[in-house]
């Protein structure tokens, strides 16, 4: 193995057979970074999945209004569902045993400005609840409480990359900000970990945006806080009972499917579960396809390069090769080449997904990696099918008389 | 030097099989220049390669100086070519990746030399063959009685005791095939035991010896005045 001129003798074959040893390393160098690349991308897949499902809380139920597509009880149908602060009120005398909490919600997309620093941002009105909803984490300052909804305070918590735009590295506690027309105090900053989006927002108390908009009493949605021992049956059965409850408010027909929206993140949840392990599963398979790929690929460049050479190998016989050298020869040639192709695959993949990044993020792949385990062992894996690819023919070929060989133009 | 006593060999096509050999008997001492002649199918190619351990007899005895050559295994026959022959092709057969010198070293490595002393050997006996400048040329870049003196450099480097040449001069025109021969005859002065296979009787009358086959039996075998190739090269 450590025989210099067996190397010398490698380094030669390899050197001056160009194409052969290009060929070769070429099949396993691809196959190695296509499987990096696709097994990368789809645990990308995967981490967009956890982190769309996972950073908010998951005992949530939200409530989106739309319009009726049945008409009911005199009512036309194509009617618009408007919510008002009554049916928080009704929702939390009916269901106060299943709620944690609840908080409507009130999104409107408006200029927002500090000094001479000004952007468009998503604001949304909310109560306190809304916090515990989006997982939000606060870095300084605090939330909107119940004293704020109450008296409508022009109060209002930022997200981190809004303190970023408009405040810089300043501390932005105590200052002014001009949302559409109206002056709030910022008394809070936020991050999310639901990415970039999430933190672009400000949220302020339902109740000033109601005085805002001419003091209505109308609301958008609503989302509510489960209490999670209720389980996921108790979930669903709630989320029922809810729908009956705010169709029968709202005169909606039992059997109309669109007037209320009710999105459960329990269902979704064990949903997004199957869904996730369903993706695990593909991406495996993937991977081990491309890694057949690879092995079928090396195999036959392996059996086309013992045939181009028999003829060398029968003459290398007669001049006195015994079988075991012919196939070490080839085996340690193939083992070289495959060895130092299948490193370059691995490392022009992983550099391949780490630059990608954030890139791909707007088609779900978040975070692309593989860890280096499972590269290796591909990797491994190829070199030894490689050589036993090899061996196969090379044991043929070392077995060939050779008068054979020689005759063999 | 050879001793082959009752040599059989016969090949299967299908259902039938083809003798080949029907009984060789053949002694050739040390420093013999022999030419196996006959037309094709007489059985003269298969003789030289069972000679030369490429192929090997159903019955009979063959002893190679001294060694009972029998029941070889691959890797046993290896080192017995490595050691006691030197093979010329008509195709020359080198290997075309390699430059001469690396050729003619190549069964060196075979035996283990260590490399300062193969490329010193290899280089002497191309300029033995008359080709000590071409040492690092690639066949490629060489004439047919070129390559043909860098094989018979390569089949003398591992110091064989026995030389065998099947049709050395097939593929080459008669000038050149001359200078083969003259080459061959000077190896031959210095005592080397060489067995020519051909079917040209200009190169069978440069030996010292002629040995008929015809359909896989020996007909004649007579010792003749040798003709010096040298006077047809200038």
């Amino acid at each position: 193995m450590f025989n210099r001129d067996r190397w010398q003798e490698i380094f030669q074959t390899i050197s001056k057979n160009k194409l052969r040893t290009f060929l070769s390393g070429f099949t396993v160098a691809l196959g190695i970074f296509i499987f990096v690349i696709l097994f990368g991308l789809g645990n990308g897949l995967k981490n967009t999945f956890e982190s769309f499902f996972l950073n908010d809380a998951t005992n949530l139920i939200w409530v989106y209004r739309g319009r009726t597509s049945m008409p009911y009880k005199g009512f036309k149908s194509n009617r618009q569902i408007e919510f008002k602060n009554d049916d928080i009120a009704d929702i939390k005398y009916n269901f106060g045993m299943y709620m944690d909490y609840i908080s409507p919600g009130i999104n409107r997309n408006q200029k927002i400005k500090y000094k001479n620093e000004y952007n468009n941002y998503s604001i949304q009105a909310i109560a306190p609840g809304y916090q515990f909803a989006e997982k939000v984490y606060l870095m300084e300052g605090r939330f909107i409480n119940e004293d704020d909804t109450q008296n409508q305070e022009k109060y209002t918590v930022i997200g981190r990359l809004v303190r970023d735009d408009l405040f810089g590295k300043k501390s932005p506690l105590g200052e002014y900000v001009d949302v559409g027309g109206s002056m709030f105090k910022v008394i809070g900053v936020f991050q999310d970990d639901g990415g970039d989006n999430e933190e672009r927002r400000i949220y302020i108390p339902y109740t000033t945006r109601q005085l805002m908009d001419k003091n209505t009493d109308k609301l958008d949605q609503f989302v509510i806080g489960f209490k999670p021992e209720i389980g996921y049956t108790g979930a669903m059965m709630f989320e029922e009972k809810l729908r009956q409850f705010l169709k029968d408010k709202h005169q909606i027909h039992p059997d109309d499917r669109r007037g209320i929206f009710i999105r459960n993140v329990a269902d979704n949840l064990q949903q997004n579960q199957q869904f996730a392990s369903v993706l695990q599963i593909i991406v495996t398979f993937v991977g081990l396809g491309t890694l057949m790929a690879g092995i079928i690929g090396i195999s036959n460049i392996m059996v086309f390069v013992v045939k181009e050479r028999t003829k060398e190998l029968g003459i290398r016989k007669a001049l006195g090769a015994t079988p075991r050298s012919v196939i070490a020869m080839i085996l340690q040639e193939s083992i070289f080449i495959t060895t130092i192709a299948g490193y370059i695959g691995l490392f022009a993949g992983i550099l391949i997904l780490n630059s990608l990044g954030v890139t791909l993020e707007d088609y779900f792949i978040k975070n692309p990696y593989i860890d280096m385990q499972t590269g290796i062992f591909a990797t491994v894996i190829l070199i030894i099918f490689g050589a036993i690819a090899g061996y196969i023919p090379a044991r043929r070929a070392a077995r060939i008389k050779p008068i054979v060989a020689l005759r063999d133009e | 030097m050879i001793e082959v006593k009752d040599i059989h060999k016969s090949y299967k096509m299908g259902q039938n099989s083809l003798k080949v050999l029907k009984g060789i008997n053949l002694n050739i001492n040390e420093g013999e220049l022999v030419a196996i002649m006959g037309s094709s199918g007489s059985g003269k190619s298969t003789l030289l390669n069972i000679l030369g351990m490429l192929d090997e007899a159903e019955t009979g005895e063959y002893i190679l100086d001294g060694v009972l050559i029998k029941n070889l295994n691959e890797t046993k026959a290896a080192h017995y070519r490595n050691k006691f022959l030197g093979f010329v092709f008509q195709s020359f057969n080198l290997i075309n990746y390699k430059t001469a010198a690396e050729n003619v070293a190549l069964p060196l490595y075979y035996q283990k030399t260590n490399r300062k002393e193969r490329q010193e050997k290899a280089l002497a006996y191309l300029q033995k063959v008359g080709l000590g400048e071409w040492a690092g040329h690639l066949p490629s870049e060489m004439s047919g009685g070129q390559k043909q003196r860098v094989a018979i450099a390569r089949a003398l480097a591992a110091a064989p005791k026995v030389l065998l040449a099947d049709e050395p001069t097939g593929a080459l025109d008669t000038k050149t095939s001359y200078e083969v021969m003259d080459l061959i005859q000077q190896i031959n002065d210095e005592g080397k035991t060489i067995l020519i296979v051909t079917h040209e009787e200009d190169i069978a009358n440069m030996c010292k010896r002629i040995v008929r086959l015809k359909d896989g039996v020996i007909i004649e075998d007579v010792k003749v005045e040798q003709v010096r190739a040298a006077q047809y090269v200038q």
